[in-house]
């Protein structure tokens, strides 16, 4: 037990000197990285403007109030726009996500040394790439409107959706995909028998934690042009038009809620 | 022999997902509605789209070499702006949701506190980053001041909720324990409480890191600083093999964050 010496007493500390030093020494240099990193972001920074804000804030806040609710009548079409981009970018991440997924895990894999890699270079590249990024190439190459969205929303999450998939594969109980083997099964019988029962349950889990995600992604995709509720919020912007602006936010919260809410009764109900 | 011969005449189905035939039914019926209206009704201007095929052809191309020479400058800057961004976002945005998380915990916090910081969570997770990156820029101006501020508030809702769950998880006997010693609120808070989270904080909080770096490539696009900004200065000029090089680039940087991140917290763990 590490007891430090004080004249008579005997003191108890928590950790032994040189562990307490080490501790330290970390802390040190996670002060001064951070000191660095602050340094070079405030060098950049116009400190006048950042002294207003709450000059802005106020005379924002002040503006925004109360919301524009007539505007409400135009922004029904953009939230089915909303809903769909969402929901069709997920269903087409599932239909490239279930392949992947099967080429990435260990247990199923036809080829371990030039599918596996290759599946999992998908996975992580379609993961590193915000579904806003993709939207602004696919917006750049495609055209701005619905079908940009719908693919940026795909291709963010096809990657999301493989990995969780391929652990869950991973981690199956191997006995079951025995027994099917035995019986005399051919390769695509064994993997819907023996594999896609047990991964069934989360399949669905992750379907939907998706969506729910891809709510929230597909509300913004509109500043870049790929459709949605997002074009209006970028044109009240642009218009200053704040009353609408805050309609538009109380809309996407409210939109964000019932998501959430919906998700995690259907999860509810599978798990 | 014909009761084993119409035995075995009868074939084995592979029992249904879901029970019952009026929900499974139900089920398929509404989704083919779905789609048929979403498809009905989503506007597609496939001229347009024909257009972008050959732009899009010469976009991938792009990738075969990346030109990572003629924006050099410019790629460097903005990747090492989203590097400072994302690590003092982190400090920052940690260091208050501690007080935050603290809060939102219902073994710890009394009820009015409890509701306020768990509002202050719920406002937090609600927004996009890219939507708080926009009111950030209208308050602080241009620059990585703006992302700064978008994701400490952003890394506050995450941590804190996380937080405030794993504190609501922990052993009671632990801390019974530390205060039957007659320890302070601030000593049974640093004997009993934090030893129990501090593990799996640690790795979220370099989760957290990871996800700010992938953010702070975001919101440049509204103008709040880091790489993002010159990826869409990159596309509005159609320069698309210095697109391709940033792209890369953020890929490899996510990719080696999440290596020594997923290693350390192995190490920690």
């Amino acid at each position: 037990m590490p007891v430090r010496d004080a004249g008579t007493a005997r003191v108890w500390q928590r950790r032994e000197r040189a562990q307490q030093l080490a501790i330290w020494a970390c802390y040190l240099l996670a002060g001064m990285t951070f000191v660095l990193c602050w340094n070079l972001v405030s060098e950049k920074t116009i400190w006048a403007f950042v002294w207003d804000a709450h000059n802005q804030a106020g005379d924002l806040a002040a503006r925004m109030v109360p919301p524009r609710w007539d505007y409400m009548e135009q922004l029904w079409w953009p939230i089915w726009d909303t809903l769909n981009i969402a929901t069709l970018g997920t269903f087409m991440a599932l239909v490239f996500a279930v392949p992947v997924a099967f080429f990435a895990a260990r247990n199923t894999t036809p080829s371990r040394f030039l599918l596996r890699p290759i599946a999992l270079f998908f996975i992580v590249s379609s993961r590193s790439i915000n579904s806003l990024i993709w939207a602004l190439m696919l917006v750049a190459n495609l055209g701005p409107g619905v079908l940009a969205g719908i693919i940026a929303i795909g291709l963010r999450s096809i990657g999301f959706c493989a990995k969780l998939l391929y652990e869950a594969i991973e981690e199956i109980d191997e006995g079951q995909v025995e027994a099917i083997r035995a019986t005399g099964a051919s390769g695509p019988q064994v993997l819907a028998y023996g594999v896609l029962p047990q991964i069934m349950p989360a399949f669905a889990g992750i379907t939907v934690f998706r969506w729910d995600i891809n709510i929230r992604e597909s509300t913004v995709l509109g500043l870049v042009g790929a459709g949605g509720i997002g074009l209006q919020l970028n044109a009240s912007i642009t218009n200053l038009a704040w009353t609408q602006v805050s309609l538009i936010l109380l809309v996407i919260i409210a939109t964000v809620v019932v998501s959430e809410w919906i998700s995690a009764k259907i999860r509810h109900a599978i798990i | 022999m014909a009761d084993l011969a119409s035995a075995a005449g009868r074939r084995w189905h592979k029992p249904p997902l879901i029970k019952s035939p009026l929900l499974r039914w139900g089920l398929g019926l509404g989704v083919a509605l779905y789609l048929a209206f979403a498809f009905g009704t989503t506007e597609v201007n496939w001229e347009r789209v024909a257009d972008g095929i050959p732009r899009g052809v010469r976009f991938i191309s792009a990738f075969f070499p990346p030109d990572f020479v003629s924006r050099w400058d410019e790629i460097v800057d903005g990747i090492a702006e989203s590097l400072w961004m994302t690590v003092i976002s982190t400090v920052v945005g940690i260091a208050l949701s501690v007080p935050i998380g603290l809060g939102a915990a219902r073994n710890l916090a009394p009820r009015p506190v409890y509701y306020f910081c768990r509002g202050v969570l719920a406002v937090s997770r609600s927004f996009q980053e890219i939507i708080i990156a926009i009111f950030c820029v209208k308050l602080f101006g241009f620059g990585p001041f703006a992302g700064f501020v978008t994701l400490s508030f952003a890394t506050i809702g995450f941590y804190g909720k996380l937080l405030a769950e794993d504190i609501e998880d922990m052993d009671p006997a632990q801390a019974e324990a530390v205060r039957a010693t007659g320890a302070g609120w601030f000593q049974w808070l640093n004997y009993a409480v934090q030893p129990q989270v501090l593990p799996r904080m640690i790795g979220l909080g370099l989760y957290r890191l990871d996800i700010n770096f992938r953010e702070s490539a975001v919101v440049g696009i509204v103008g709040a600083g880091g790489i993002g900004a010159t990826l869409t200065t990159a596309f509005d000029r159609y320069e698309f093999g210095s697109a391709a090089a940033i792209l890369l680039i953020i890929i490899a940087i996510v990719m080696a964050v999440e290596y020594t991140s997923g290693y350390v917290r192995k190490w920690v763990q």
